[in-house]
């Protein structure tokens, strides 16, 4: 990621913020991203006007006077390819603005929109106040954006037309980079077991008969509490390798790729998943996959995931042998709980089974370290209630 | 409800979870998640807004008949008739 747009001002001069309060909207290759800050004080001044193209690293606004800015830093984490930005600006320094409109809030507040029509909107310049939207609760979906597409008319001359990407376009190119880069530079080694899922399928089928729909449990839930619960006693797999060392994190920022309607792929983290209990870790998991999917993500659930799960849910497949996601160190793969024939105390037995599948960076890890590991995933598993 | 309206209100339900659908295109009888690459997420946001709508409870064990237009209104018919 080099740049973003940025969208909208939830921040005004004279307003006093805090650390982790949300300040900005930006667009960028993965969908609109509400940046949190990391200063405290009084916002100075606004830089940067909404509509704005701003490189990674540059200025927005200064907060508290001379002594702090606030910038686009946010983003450098947000990309799978981390580089140092070499767009940084001066103080204040403007940024040609683009076509965009001014702005995309309403009257009253933000205004409902798809993050494909958003992207479409922004491409082809259509003024976003001037539609009706037609989707749910009047959000302008991706069809309202291109009915009153003006631009893109059969007489589009051709010296002028430049395939312009579209937002999945955009995400595939983000993939490309990041997992080139990580076939390039880890050298990945793989193990895989098979998790019997039968003490999870029960123990999960009789707890959610007694609970309302709502905080009814995902058969992946109880294996996102297994991996973090085990992280804590590997370090190894928690961390990030960059410059030549490698960084272990006490936190499980814990990533779970989220496929998007589409062809689009993203991989925002669960924070602080060693901390969360099963019902909490429930609520948070739909909570993060409703907002992925609206392409309402926080910047640091995009730049702070530290190990990624794959889950292929009921695609109907085995096992996955998944790339890891520079500048993480491993990831699991979760291939679809199917029944199969396996042993049980000596005789065969029909049972669900889960291949679980784990990619590790063998710069950081050996192969013995990470056997135990995925051994450990799968024990705990066998006994939930404990989880 | 008619069948009609009933049908209205489903199709409603569902583009509220996936945008992107359009609902004049849904296929009655193929399964949600072949032709809208549903995922068990997606299944069970569609359930709960199934569950929010028509207040009728709905045991994880029928989820299945929840996998399709027309299943779904058969489902939800039966389910408010009892």
């Amino acid at each position: 990621m080099e740049s973003g747009t940025l969208v909208e001002w939830k921040i005004k001069p004279g307003d006093v913020v805090k650390r982790g309060d949300v300040v900005a909207v930006v667009e960028t290759d993965k969908g609109a991203i509400d940046i949190e800050i990391f200063e405290s004080g009084p916002v100075e001044k606004l830089l940067v006007e909404p509509g704005t193209n701003v490189p990674v690293g540059g200025v927005l606004a200064l907060i508290g006077g001379e002594a702090s800015t606030f910038s686009t830093d946010a983003l450098t984490g947000a990309e799978s390819v981390p580089e140092k930005s070499a767009a940084a600006t001066n103080r204040g320094q403007q940024v040609p603005s683009t076509h965009l409109t001014e702005s995309t809030t309403g009257p009253h507040g933000r205004q409902k929109i798809s993050p494909a029509a958003r992207v479409r909107a922004q491409q082809r310049h259509v003024d976003l106040e001037s539609l009706h939207g037609t989707g749910p609760g009047g959000a302008i979906t991706l069809q309202d954006v291109e009915r009153n597409d003006v631009s893109h008319s059969d007489f589009e001359p051709s010296a002028v037309t430049k395939k312009t990407p579209s937002a999945t376009e955009a995400m595939r190119a983000v993939i490309a980079s990041a997992m080139a880069r990580s076939k390039r530079e880890i050298p990945h080694y793989y193990l895989s077991t098979d998790v019997d899922y039968s003490s999870v399928n029960s123990w999960l089928a009789k707890r959610n008969a007694e609970l309302p729909i709502e905080q009814r449990m995902l058969p992946v839930v109880p294996l996102l509490r297994a991996i973090a619960l085990t992280l804590q006693a590997f370090p190894d797999f928690n961390g990030y390798y960059q410059d030549k060392t490698y960084q272990p994190s006490k936190a499980v920022h814990l990533g779970v790729a989220i496929a998007q309607r589409g062809g689009g792929l993203i991989a925002p983290a669960i924070l602080d998943a060693q901390d969360q209990q099963l019902p909490l870790l429930t609520e948070k998991l739909r909570d993060l996959v409703n907002r992925a999917r609206a392409g309402r993500l926080k910047n640091r659930e995009l730049s702070d995931g530290i190990i990624t799960l794959t889950s292929l849910g009921d695609g109907g497949v085995d096992s996955l042998f998944p790339v890891i996601y520079p500048p993480q160190v491993a990831i699991i793969g979760a291939g679809s709980v199917r029944d199969r024939a396996t042993v049980v105390n000596g005789k065969l037995a029909a049972r669900p089974i889960m291949t679980l599948t784990l990619a590790a960076d063998h710069r950081v890890s050996n192969g013995r370290s990470g056997a135990q590991f995925l051994a450990r995933i799968r024990d705990l598993l066998q006994i939930p209630e404990k989880l | 409800m008619n069948a009609e309206a009933l049908k209205t209100r489903i199709l409603a339900l569902l583009t509220d979870i996936a945008p992107d659908i359009d609902p004049a295109t849904v296929q009655p009888d193929q399964e949600f998640r072949d032709q809208f690459d549903f995922d068990s997420m997606d299944q069970l946001n569609f359930a709960i807004a199934i569950h929010k709508a028509f207040d009728i409870e709905i045991p994880e064990s029928d989820y299945p008949k929840l996998a399709s237009l027309s299943k779904c209104i058969v489902y939800t018919d039966s389910k408010q008739q009892s």
